[in-house]
């Protein structure tokens, strides 16, 4: 078995609205000093040492992103 | 001949009562379809509905895409069945490829929830035919995620081939780029939009029955007399 992780995250030209208001809401917290947010969504898979680097790829690109909208990385973490 | 007309019920659909009834309203007959069940049970058209499918869990519409019904959708649509995608549905099409483009989260995070106002741009497509061009029609919208992206070779292939049906009318409700609420595909036969068709088919329980037109214009696409 072999952990892999996709970071699946909106294309810099795609408006995020989320991670605004995640930006927006950190000075009233009292936190300044935060330029930008941006929101997207983390995966963690546990895969058989059978599922080759192709597969993981159009998992990531088919099903966990949509490539209209989203930019993804894919890798493999030490266990 | 009567039409009959597919609506597809996903878990998490919410509109397929009102798509069934706009159906028959329209004088189609309405044909139930399961989401696991791949047989089309021989509709001529097919109509997506709007709801929740799956709960919109990972994103809207993109597991509902792999469901076995969708898989017979995606093969119809491409022998030139009309579909119908409103909403989670339109979300459905693009997550399939039968349109292009992707639906994201409104620009204000709110979810928008009233009777709208929209421009009908493309009069001959299989969902639009009812319609005077540039007519303003009003129907109701109701998402959270209904912000229209594409690329710009996209939006202007859409601009430039006429496939853009529905613009909003005055304020821009959910950041939809070009005021899109609605888009067809290039042969005209598939069209997704946002706002809710269904829902305006009458005085007692919509805004108006402007919606009708949508489904009156199918049956007219498939040569059956309404």
């Amino acid at each position: 078995m072999a952990r892999v992780v996709v970071d699946v995250m909106p294309k810099p030209e795609i408006l995020d609205p989320q991670g605004q208001a995640v930006a927006g809401a950190l000075p009233r917290l009292g936190f300044d000093g935060v330029a930008e947010v941006r929101q997207g969504k983390h995966f963690e898979l546990e895969v058989d040492d059978s599922v080759d680097d192709d597969t993981l790829a159009k998992i990531a690109e088919g099903f966990l992103a949509n490539p209209v909208i989203e930019d993804w990385t894919i890798r493999r973490v030490e266990q | 001949m009567t039409a009959r007309i597919g609506v597809i019920t996903f878990p998490g659909t919410l509109d397929d009562v009102d798509a069934v009834r706009a159906v028959q309203r329209s004088g189609a007959e309405a044909v139930p379809l399961w989401h696991a069940d791949a047989d089309l049970h021989g509709v001529d058209a097919v109509v997506v509905p709007g709801g929740f499918s799956y709960g919109d869990y990972l994103r809207c519409g993109a597991i509902a895409r792999f469901a076995p019904v969708m898989t017979s959708v995606i093969d119809a649509a491409g022998t030139g069945m009309p579909v119908l995608g409103i909403c989670n549905g339109f979300q459905i099409l693009c997550e399939a490829g039968l349109l292009p483009g992707a639906l994201v989260r409104n620009d204000k995070l709110h979810f928008v929830c009233r009777d709208q106002w929209l421009r009908v741009e493309n009069n001959t497509t299989a969902w639009s035919t009812r319609y005077d061009s540039g007519a303003e029609v009003l129907i109701p919208l109701k998402s959270g995620e209904g912000g229209y992206m594409a690329d710009d070779a996209t939006l202007e292939r859409l601009d430039g081939d006429g496939r853009v049906v529905f613009r909003y009318v005055g304020e821009n409700p959910n950041g939809s780029l070009g005021d899109i609420a609605g888009i067809a595909n290039e042969t005209g036969r598939i069209v997704g939009l946002m706002p809710h068709p269904e829902h305006a088919i009458d005085a007692l329980t919509g805004p108006s029955d402007d919606g009708l037109g949508m489904f009156y214009s199918a049956l007219d696409a498939l040569g059956v007399a309404a």
